[in-house]
């Protein structure tokens, strides 16, 4: 029977959608029955404990959680997150609960057996509850005690051949959608780009070395499929140059009927006859889109690379051969100023390997922002503070249009001394001659 | 200055400072002015691995502190 009573949790079970505290419940279950004899080295009552101080935050309406803690493991500066309540005696099982962040594979593949080998350390040596994936990408691990940490991180790094993840002031764990292993869209190997940065950038990943935290998140194509434009502070979005690649006939086969727009998605009820001129040519955000005499025309020039008229007809849309990525920084969940989504600095970059263009953009904004940024301003709000002007400069990228974001908000024009033809200097003399002391 | 001369003047300083225990890593570039940034961050994790130093985290931010020193698991006033 449950150890505490929780009323008030047990309420959340009676909606129509699966519940955390039923997962939860069943998780204690299986500690306590444990059918694969796990020799558990945390406490056995560890979820009961913790349902428990969840159900007296809900009474009390307060947090029983500690803010923080020493970080984890020799050699590394964040991948352990402590955790402390302040109810220990109460709660004994979640005195210590402390969160292992791991390193995911790039678009998310394991085999069966890995997962099982991960979720069996887990259950020898942590609460056995996992959060597959947290809000930045990687595992969660929730709740350990201290005296497990290096045991865990031993047993990852020397036996699973997996690294922990980010956290605090670090790179955080870079994620990418599962680009070119499943998906035509992809303009880019995100899989490739994500392996290979986060390699390369480990030490800013384990050594906190930022003024808070940095994410780095890679799509494949504007759809966006790991929002790195709403999720990171620097996002790679893959893109192209040329025109979008257009099958006549297939145009014509959707406009006839035979073949389904959308993939087939829009099933399960009639939504009547598909109409190009209402469904996609309307809806172009740029209005670049034509179809006359039977002939669908796209000005590249003017075309966004939104992605909808290919989401709609991708039997006859392809995306174009002169591929790469644009690169957009700044987004940050909302703790200050709001929420914020990344803004355009690069328009268009190659992106193949060893993707040495887009190193020197990152390591550009690193130094400027590691110089500049305030102690927990993430970049987003280093930019508003000092302006977007200034990552342009600090990269040596030349203003477009395509920069600016809203026009005439700002009536000030500062210039510097190189921009002005003969620089502040001038002849006293000259001056003098038309203006008295 | 050296490394161990580096790694003795933050000791020394840590030490002086009697109303808090823990600091941000931008407060090192401060104890050493003269130093590149990269070459504190460096020194900083060099002392943590040896054990002089600690990293302490809120889960979102990171800050550094004499090993020991302070609280362990929680956070002080102020920060
Ligand atoms: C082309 C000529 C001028 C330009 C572009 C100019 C521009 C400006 C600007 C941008 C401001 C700030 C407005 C604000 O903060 O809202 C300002 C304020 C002011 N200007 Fe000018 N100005 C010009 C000529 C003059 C002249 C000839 C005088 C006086 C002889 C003058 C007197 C003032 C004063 C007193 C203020 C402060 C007004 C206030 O605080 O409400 N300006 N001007
Ligand atoms: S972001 Fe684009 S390339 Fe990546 S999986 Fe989604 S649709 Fe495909
Ligand atoms: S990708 Fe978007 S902007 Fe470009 S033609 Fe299609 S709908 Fe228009």
């Amino acid at each position: 029977m449950a150890k505490h009573p929780t009323p008030l949790l047990d309420q959340l079970e009676s909606g129509p959608w699966p519940s955390f505290v039923s997962d939860m419940k069943h998780a204690a279950e299986l500690r306590h029955t444990n059918p694969r004899g796990f020799e558990q080295q945390v406490p056995v009552d560890v979820i009961d404990d913790l349902l428990g101080l969840l159900e007296m935050s809900y009474e009390d309406g307060t947090t029983h959680w500690k803010h923080g803690g020493i970080v984890g493991v020799f050699g590394y500066g964040g991948g352990v997150i402590g955790r402390y309540c302040d109810q220990p005696e109460k709660f004994p099982g979640v005195a210590h609960f402390h969160t292992v962040r791991l390193a995911q594979p790039s678009g998310l593949f394991y085999t069966a057996e890995y997962m099982e080998k991960l979720c069996d350390l887990w259950d020898f040596r942590g609460s056995g509850m996992t959060n597959m994936h947290g809000s930045t990408g990687d595992i969660i691990w929730l709740g350990t005690t201290t005296p497990q940490l290096e045991e865990i991180f031993y047993e990852l790094t020397h036996t699973y051949n997996q690294d922990l993840g980010g956290s605090g002031s670090n790179l955080r764990t870079p994620a990418c959608c599962m680009g070119m292993s499943r998906c035509e869209f992809a303009c880019y190997d995100t899989q490739l780009m994500c392996h290979t940065l986060t390699n390369e950038y480990q030490d800013m990943l384990h050594r906190p070395q930022f003024p808070y935290k940095f994410k780095f998140k890679f799509d494949g194509c504007p759809n966006g499929c790991v929002a790195a434009i709403a999720r990171s502070d620097f996002s790679i979005i893959g893109t192209w140059k040329d025109d979008i690649k257009i099958d006549q006939a297939a145009v014509k086969a959707y406009v006839g009927g035979e073949i389904p727009p959308n993939a087939g998605a829009h099933a399960g009820r009639d939504w009547g006859k598909f109409d190009l001129q209402k469904e996609v040519i309307d809806l172009c955000p740029t209005k670049c889109m034509k179809y006359e005499g039977g002939k669908l025309e796209i000005d590249t020039k003017n075309c966004y690379r939104c992605m909808h008229c290919i989401n709609v007809m991708p039997k006859a849309l392809r995306i174009g051969d002169e591929r790469g990525a644009s690169i957009l920084i700044g987004a940050k969940a909302p703790i200050l100023d709001g929420a914020q989504m990344s803004s355009l600095l690069v328009p268009f970059i190659p992106a193949d390997d060893p993707f040495d263009e887009i190193k020197e953009v990152i390591e550009s904004i690193w130094d400027w922002w590691m110089d500049e940024g305030k102690n927990r301003e993430r970049l987003g709000e280093t930019l508003k503070r000092l302006g977007f002007q200034k990552a342009l400069e600090v990269c040596g990228i030349t203003p477009v249009a395509q920069h600016v974001k809203e026009p005439r908000t700002n009536p000030y024009i500062f210039w510097k001394e190189d921009e002005v033809p003969g620089g502040w200097t001038r002849d006293i003399n000259e001056y003098r001659k038309l203006h008295q002391r | 200055m050296d490394d161990a001369e580096a790694k003795n003047l933050i000791i020394e300083t840590l030490k002086s400072k009697t109303n808090k225990s823990k600091f941000y890593l931008k407060d090192f570039y401060a104890f050493l002015p003269d130093m590149k940034k990269m070459a504190v961050s460096k020194l900083v994790n060099t002392m943590v691995a040896e054990g002089t130093l600690e990293y302490w985290s809120s889960g979102s931010t990171t800050m550094i502190g004499l090993k020991g020193a302070g609280k362990q698991h929680a956070t002080e006033e102020g920060e």
